[in-house]
């Protein structure tokens, strides 16, 4: 009793990943999969984080609509001049967008993101509307 | 795809054989540039969730060993349900040329990316050795 609601419990979240997989995959080319996040929930509210470490925060977009969150924001490469030479060069630069699907729908006034030490966190609540309404039987 | 998938996945640090950590935390190897710039060599480590007070650098000898310690900042009540990326300490270690002036060198963090700059030696700079042959 208890796996077989657990399990229909987790159900839109395994289906969520799948979704996100699939766009990710025939997103857009080069970055689209820039960058990895981690999706945190608690009932009816979500936490997106990402580490994005040296984009100035002005250059990151976050857009709501509905239950999808778009994130995309770009990285410039260190100012180089023509004397100056790389040795290594690992790490990213460049352009980003991201597309992640929630399986509810989004109160876009109360998303709530900070951008601390290089790490991104978005807060996403469900919208009330969308919430389960238990209805009293007069 | 496949490609960038792999550029942007964080690798985990490998030991020594024999070795064990003593903390129980995943350890990564972070991303670095390095970049001659002039008189200075300029090493860019990608280390988010780090700030000033949780990166230690290190000089021992030749070598300069960068360790960032993380807390992760995991939110309250809340269950992870999809994970791209794994959260762990940061280290790396560089082997320094003796050209470089150990005095005086630069660390600064911003934005999770560790910023070091080491300056050449000054004698260094302009030290040329002859090379003579004999006839």
């Amino acid at each position: 009793m208890t796996t077989t609601y657990l399990e229909r419990l987790l159900e839109p979240w395994r289906e969520f990943d799948r979704m996100n997989r699939l766009i990710n995959r025939t997103g857009s080319q080069g970055c689209s999969e820039y960058p990895s996040v981690n999706v945190w929930v608690n009932g009816d509210n979500a936490v997106i984080t990402t580490e994005i470490p040296g984009i100035d925060r002005e250059s990151i977009d976050i857009s709501v609509s509905g239950n999808t969150v778009s994130l995309s924001g770009s990285r410039p490469a260190e100012e180089t001049k023509e004397e100056e030479s790389y040795h290594r060069h690992e790490l990213w630069h460049g352009k980003f967008s991201k597309t992640i699907k929630l399986p509810f729908n989004i109160d876009s006034e109360k998303v709530n993101a900070t951008y601390r030490k290089g790490v991104l966190h978005i807060s996403l609540p469900q919208l009330e509307a969308d919430k389960p309404k238990k209805i009293n039987i007069k | 795809m496949t490609d960038t998938l792999k550029e942007v996945q964080k690798k985990e640090a490998e030991l020594e054989k024999g070795v064990e950590r003593i903390r129980e935390t995943r350890v990564y190897t972070p991303a670095v540039d390095i970049i001659e710039k002039g008189n200075d060599i300029v090493i860019l480590a990608d280390m988010p969730g780090v700030d000033e007070n949780s990166v230690d650098v290190t000089l021992e000898k030749d070598l300069l060993t960068i360790y960032g310690k993380i807390e992760p900042e995991i939110p309250v009540n809340h269950k992870l349900m999809v994970s791209e990326y794994g959260i762990g300490d940061y280290q790396r270690t560089f082997t320094l040329s003796s050209e470089i002036d150990r005095e005086h060198i630069q660390a600064t963090v911003r934005d999770g990316v560790l910023r070091l700059v080491l300056p050449k030696a000054d004698k260094e700079k302009t030290r040329k050795i002859p090379v003579t042959g004999h006839a």
